[in-house]
């Protein structure tokens, strides 16, 4: 882990990605797009009827997350990350249409993590409930598609210094499991 | 007998839905600070130490701690000396927990036909209530809003009986294990021993309501959460999973008999997020 955190721009660039390790603390700024479970699923029936997504996927990040309602006055309500796992089974088919970067929480599937060494993209995890404070990095919030989702709906956020770590990098490590095996005691 | 307004539960309910989700309790922040103290890998204090800013952002903007504003799940000790006046007690909860979530600006995570249409009602009802009728006139109503991430975790077993304690801190330890970082840790594990199976898992999810870290009064399960929580802390899994000391906050274990032939076990994880407000009418 580094002391200072890394300054990363999103989309990604393909030297950045090389640059980073397993365990590097990193601040995000730029461009990502929400997306949950029922958000893929309609995904995959716009690719399954070979029509183009409602974004371009291609070089950029996403963001596993369903934020609370915005507060008068407010960008966006709290806006941690759900659980990564559950969006696994999506990412081979994503990560062919170009994916680069993917930020949530919690370990991805062996299938997953594979499809994301090959196609040289990084993993991010955000802490986990701790909405209030990252809501405070998202500075711009639209609509790309599915309002009709509530929570669900994609979204393109503009983010400023959002804190991440590095949990599976291009080099084939991986955080939960390298952190595990450190702090471990055998009884 | 003491009459008791549903529209005084509807206002209750509402402010506790809210109150719930902005402001974290004392017991919680506490816990989280001592482990921020005892915790050694550098990554997990620095996890912690983002839960416990966001803690201070949540309570001073009165926003949500977590987008996922959870399921309300409501339990209500009702004195045999009251009764409800002016509509129904389900009703007035479902319509305070609508009031609340929408009047605080809460996530609503409530989808109906969960296996196909996965609809969302809208206003984060139905809300899932537990009654039990209590002697005396009191009336408690307590409202924990439940993420989803731990309550994915929740595990259910029936152990043969000569499986006995062993068996139990296994299947335990081994929950978590699997659990890895989705749960969100450091967690809250609730543990039920005994019972029915729904009971099983009912015991373990009001164990999550204990003061954290405040032991079972019988010394022998106060043991056994001590067991537990050794072997949990020795997994490495620690905060967010990111490797660390301080896998789990508490465990709480609640007891009751069961048939001669069986042994069930529930576990219902509690993320650091350890959300519950209560109130007396």
């Amino acid at each position: 882990m580094t002391d200072i955190p890394k300054d990363v721009s999103l989309p990604l660039m393909a030297d950045t990605i090389t640059g980073l390790y397993v365990g590097d603390s990193v601040l995000l700024h730029g461009t990502m797009y929400t997306l949950r479970d029922t958000a893929c699923q309609r995904l995959f029936s716009v690719l399954d009827k070979g029509e183009s997504l409602p974004f371009e996927i291609r070089g950029q990040a996403i963001y596993f997350m369903g934020p609370s309602p915005a507060k008068p006055g407010q960008v966006i309500g709290a806006a941690g990350p759900t659980t990564s796992g559950r969006m696994s089974c999506y990412l081979p088919r994503l990560l062919d249409e170009g994916l680069k970067g993917v930020v949530g929480k919690g370990g991805l599937s062996q299938e997953a993590r594979a499809a994301m060494k090959s196609c040289k993209a990084i993993y991010f995890a955000a802490v986990g409930g701790i909405g209030a404070l990252l809501s405070q990095k998202i500075k711009k919030v639209s609509v790309v598609a599915y309002w009709d989702l509530g929570p669900e709906a994609i979204l393109r956020l503009e983010v400023k210094g959002f804190p991440v770590i590095v949990v599976n990098d291009i080099h084939g490590g991986d955080l939960y499991d390298e952190g595990r095996a450190k702090y471990r005691v055998k009884d | 007998m003491r009459e008791i307004q549903a529209r005084e539960i509807v206002r209750v309910v509402s402010k506790l839905c809210q109150e719930a989700n902005f402001f974290l309790g004392e017991d919680v922040i506490l816990a989280l600070k001592h482990a921020q103290e005892v915790e050694e890998s550098a990554l997990g204090r620095w996890a912690l130490q983002q839960i416990l800013q966001n803690e201070e952002i949540a309570r001073r903007e009165r926003i949500p701690l977590c987008q996922d504003c959870g399921s309300a799940v409501v339990f209500v000790e009702m004195g045999q000396e009251t009764y409800v006046t002016g509509g129904n007690l389900h009703d007035a909860i479902n319509e305070g927990v609508r009031q609340g979530y929408s009047e605080g600006y809460l996530r609503k995570s409530i989808v109906k036909h969960s296996f196909s249409l996965r609809q969302n009602t809208g206003d984060n009802t139905p809300a899932v209530v537990h009654v039990d009728v209590v002697p005396g006139d009191e009336f408690r109503i307590v409202v924990m809003p439940k993420g989803g991430g731990a309550e994915n975790m929740s595990r259910f077993r029936v152990l043969n009986p000569s499986q006995g304690r062993q068996g139990i801190t296994d299947f335990v330890v081994n929950s978590v294990d699997e659990a890895e970082a989705n749960p969100c840790p450091p967690v809250i594990i609730g543990v039920g021993i005994g019972g029915t199976a729904e009971q099983t898992m009912m015991l373990a999810k009001k164990a999550l309501l204990r003061r954290v870290g405040m032991h079972n009064q019988d010394t022998e399960i106060a043991a056994l959460e001590r067991e537990i929580l050794h072997k949990v802390n020795n997994l490495g899994i620690g905060p967010m999973g990111y490797g660390g000391r301080v896998t789990a906050l508490a465990v709480h274990v609640e007891v009751f008999p069961s048939h001669i032939a069986s042994l069930p076990v529930a576990v219902n994880l509690q993320c650091h997020s350890a959300r519950h407000k209560e109130a007396f009418l």
